[in-house]
């Protein structure tokens, strides 16, 4: 369910050039012209409304030879976009998180919560089958194969498929392990697209998306055309192009070239240079990425929570959003999902304040404490926050060892390995950010944040049908977490796209992987 | 011709064992870096559970012996086998890629050759002249400037600023539309200009000063005909052989500008490979670049032995 996207393998390609590159953005810079921002001229033709037809070029950073049509295998972010130009979820995150119905018209659960009813839309694949219950229940079960290695498989993990069935063909009873309020999420979880039933062959996908297929060359393009009869309305684009450019600065110059006109994951110094010319619009998807550090809450010093908390207090989090991300983003109260649905909001924010940071190592018997900060240049920033972070840490008299590791295996490395590492997040509901990661039996438990009590708070809140009631207990767990959890949260990064001026109809407050995130049967050429 | 036969029948043999090492040689280190495809795969969900299952059905769990066995065995009946990560043939894969790879290399060695032959005369006419210390500083200049910043700066100037080209090759296949090929090749040839055009006046300027080449003159062969076919053969033995050696810095340096301007080919496919830890595609591209390596070797030195037949060449 997570929003992957940083498959580590194909961010850093040519890392070492990077730094170098910055320099020739600079040069880059220049063609970017004067400030004649974006006017009254935008205005009114968005108030003349949508216009049909024309051929739309998207360019993500994509993964080669891993690349796949198939969209439960979905891994990366250009993965999601394809599939979701392709295919329907039955349900998709809006803005906050919470979901939104999509192929389910609707979900009713019964009293105690571990069964719920999901009626379907009428909608039809693009070779005219309609959408069944069965194609729902066999896209699940495809997915949840004991034997399969889908990513989406453990967001699926609370359904007893055997027991679930079709009711008729709109309807689906899904029976549950357990009591899940929050199921709902599930149906949007990530790589969860419904496929026709029987489907192995994804070489000519046939979905029900917006648009039908039309050509796919791992690692180059998929061209997609318009589906006339989707059922959420006709894109208003007949074709779209989705080309990979792996490195940032192709992408850039592309977009500047009028090769593409949409250009996925920028750089903050790219979209900085261009943000003021009228070459480009630069789209910056507030909410995006959870920048920070988990800390190992089972092993010294962390065990301490003393510890943590200094910790918390060392971290200058502007200064690290400024250094890390170019200033691209805003900064974090230690909490997941700032802006999302849930998010305790009430608590307050979390500074600076060395002199207690102090404190409460002497008080913890940690006065001259050292300890290692395992990074790698598995996403952007991270090399970079670690080390201001070293240079905030040695003002409050704590020598921070940065230990940079392989970017290839870093997820799997600092899961259990180590105490103290780098750590970002795609945009997830707060409720499945708890549930994979904060509970005793959660499988990727990097702050090793075990305990019954809140294990137990968790279930109530899915017990808890109302959800005044349910936030309530968000909030205590929220504040738990704040208090003496692992994560040092210091930072919202921004997602940056860039769109050639004519591009209209892009939501420019959509976090990556979210529903009208890269969704371009909305969008229209002018 | 036919007395280099056995000789090229002794340098193919050695060829081919050459590159069997390579293979292995690549397979072993790659086994040798942090891990597998598995990990790989699993990303920034590493869920344990979730990369044994995917160990398991990629056959990873299985010793590292008997995975090299297999593959090398399935090798030597011209199997390349299957992409562990998306379970294509390897086959097509590389064939998709060598495509694009091959018209760069092909369109750059057929701007560098004739180029730096041009130069390295041009200079070595009149050593020290004027034309010679302006070609030498430039050619010194451009050999200084690294890939990436030659070709972010050329894609700035001629695709962004002035228009004439298309700064990238992003979604466009290079053989319908070789123009997204002009600024690749220029970046490619740039510095192995600079490098064979140096060798050849060097070379030709020796050549030129010899005594062999001075009763020539005395007989009254004309000084363009002098320079062409008296001096230069002698300036180029060296230089097919650092030509070949160029070649192969044309495989590496590719990834630099495949990735740059975007054109999906060997470079791209063996940097993808390598992140993913796909085995079975890297294994496949270093059969590819270690044949076509040993085979440009080859043939540098028959040139070499036919320009300067005296001289023995090491293989």
């Amino acid at each position: 369910m997570t929003s992957t996207g940083s498959h580590p393998g194909h961010r850093l390609l040519l890392a070492r050039t990077r730094r170098r590159l910055l320099l020739v953005t600079a040069a880059l810079a220049l063609t970017a012209g004067c400030a004649t921002g974006p006017g009254p001229a935008d205005d009114r033709a968005a108030a003349e409304g949508p216009r049909r037809g024309g051929t739309l070029r998207a360019a993500f950073a994509g993964g080669g030879t891993a690349e796949t049509l198939d969209p439960h295998a979905a891994n990366l972010f250009v993965d999601a976009a394809r599939a979701k130009a392709l295919y329907d979820k039955l349900a998709d995150f809006g803005d906050d998180l919470a979901p939104v119905p999509r192929l389910a018209a609707r979900w009713e659960p019964n009293r105690t919560l571990d069964t719920w009813r999901i009626t379907l839309r009428e909608a039809a694949f693009h070779d005219g089958r309609p959408v069944t219950a069965a194609d729902v229940l066999y896209s699940y079960r495809r997915i949840a194969d004991p034997a399969g290695t889908f990513r989406a498989k453990a967001s699926l993990e609370p359904i007893d498929l055997a027991a679930s069935r079709a009711l008729d063909p709109a309807t689906v009873e899904f029976r549950l392990k357990r009591p899940y309020a929050e199921f709902p999420n599930v149906l949007a979880a990530f790589g969860t697209s419904i496929v026709p039933a029987g489907t192995t062959d994804f070489d000519r996908p046939v979905g029900s998306g917006p648009f039908r297929f039309a050509s796919f060359t791992p690692g180059t393009s998929l061209a997609v055309t318009r589906n006339d009869a989707y059922w959420d309305g006709a894109p208003h684009l007949d074709r779209v192009e989705f080309v990979i450019a792996s490195e940032e600065s192709a992408r850039a110059s592309a977009l500047l070239a009028g090769q593409v006109q949409y250009a996925h994951e920028l750089d903050p110094a790219t979209a900085r240079t261009h943000e003021r010319g009228d070459r480009v619009r630069i789209v910056r998807l507030p909410g995006s990425s959870m920048q920070g550090f988990v800390m190992k809450t089972d092993r010294p010093p962390f065990d301490d929570r003393r510890v943590r908390q200094a910790f918390q207090l060392i971290a200058d989090r502007r200064e690290l959003v400024d250094g890390a991300l170019s200033g691209a983003g805003e900064i974090g109260n230690d909490l997941f999902g700032k802006g999302y649905k849930y998010y305790a909001s009430g608590i307050p924010q979390r500074t600076r304040d060395l002199d207690r940071a102090r404190a409460l190592l002497k008080a913890a018997g940690h006065e001259h404490l050292k300890v290692t900060l395992d990074t790698a240049p598995a996403a952007t920033g991270f090399v970079e926050a670690a080390g201001i972070f070293k240079e905030q840490a040695a003002e409050a008299g704590v020598t921070v060892e940065v230990r940079v590791g392989n970017k290839d295996t870093y997820w799997k490395d600092i899961l259990d390995g180590g105490t103290f590492a780098s750590y970002r997040s795609g945009a997830m509901p707060i409720e499945s950010h708890l549930s994979q990661r904060l509970l005793t039996g959660s499988t990727t438990n990097a702050t090793h944040w075990r305990h019954p009590d809140f294990d137990a708070l968790y279930r109530e809140a899915q017990s808890t049908r109302d959800e005044r009631r349910r936030t309530a207990l968000y909030e205590r767990m929220q504040r738990r977490l704040h208090d003496e959890g692992g994560f040092l949260i210091w930072g919202f990064s921004d997602w940056i796209v860039g769109t050639a001026p004519g591009l209209r109809g892009v939501d420019p407050e959509a976090p990556a992987n979210t529903l009208d995130w890269a969704r371009f049967d909305k969008t229209w050429l002018t | 011709m036919t007395r280099h036969l056995p000789w090229i029948g002794r340098r193919l043999l050695l060829g081919a064992a050459q590159t069997a090492a390579v293979v292995l040689l690549v397979l072993l280190l790659t086994e040798a870096l942090p891990g597998d495809a598995a990990v790989a795969l699993a990303g920034d969900q590493p869920d344990p559970e979730r990369i044994a299952r995917i160990r398991a059905a990629l056959g990873l769990d299985r010793p590292l012996a008997e995975r090299l066995t297999d593959r090398l065995a399935a090798l030597l009946h011209g199997d390349l086998g299957t992409s562990l990560v998306s379970g294509r043939p390897v086959a097509g894969l590389l064939g998709g890629a060598l495509g694009p790879t091959a018209l760069l290399a092909a369109a750059t060695l057929a701007l560098l050759v004739p180029l730096s032959v041009g130069i390295g005369v041009a200079c070595a006419r009149r050593e020290g002249g004027r034309l010679d210390r302006a070609l030498s500083a430039l050619t010194l200049a451009v050999h200084s400037v690294p890939e990436f910043a030659l070709g972010v700066l050329l894609a700035t100037a001629f695709g962004l600023w002035l228009g004439w080209l298309p700064p990238t090759a992003v979604g466009v296949d290079p053989l319908a539309a070789p123009a997204v090929l002009v600024l690749p090749v220029l970046v490619l040839a740039a510095r192995p200009v600079c490098t064979l055009s140096r060798l050849v006046r060097a070379g030709t300027a020796e050549a030129l000063a010899s005594p062999y080449v001075a009763q020539a003159v005395l007989y009254g062969v004309g000084g363009t005909r002098v320079r062409w076919t008296h001096a230069l053969p002698g300036a180029l033995a060296p230089a097919a052989q650092q030509l070949a050696r160029t070649c192969d810095w044309l495989l590496g340096g590719v990834i630099v500008v495949e990735a740059l301007f975007v054109v999906p080919g060997l470079g791209t496919v063996t940097v993808d490979a390598v992140a993913a830890r796909d085995l079975p595609v890297l294994q496949g591209a270093a059969v590819v670049f270690g044949t076509v390596t040993v085979l440009v070797n080859l043939g540098a030195d028959l040139v070499a032995r036919r320009l300067a037949p005296r001289s023995e060449v090491a293989a």
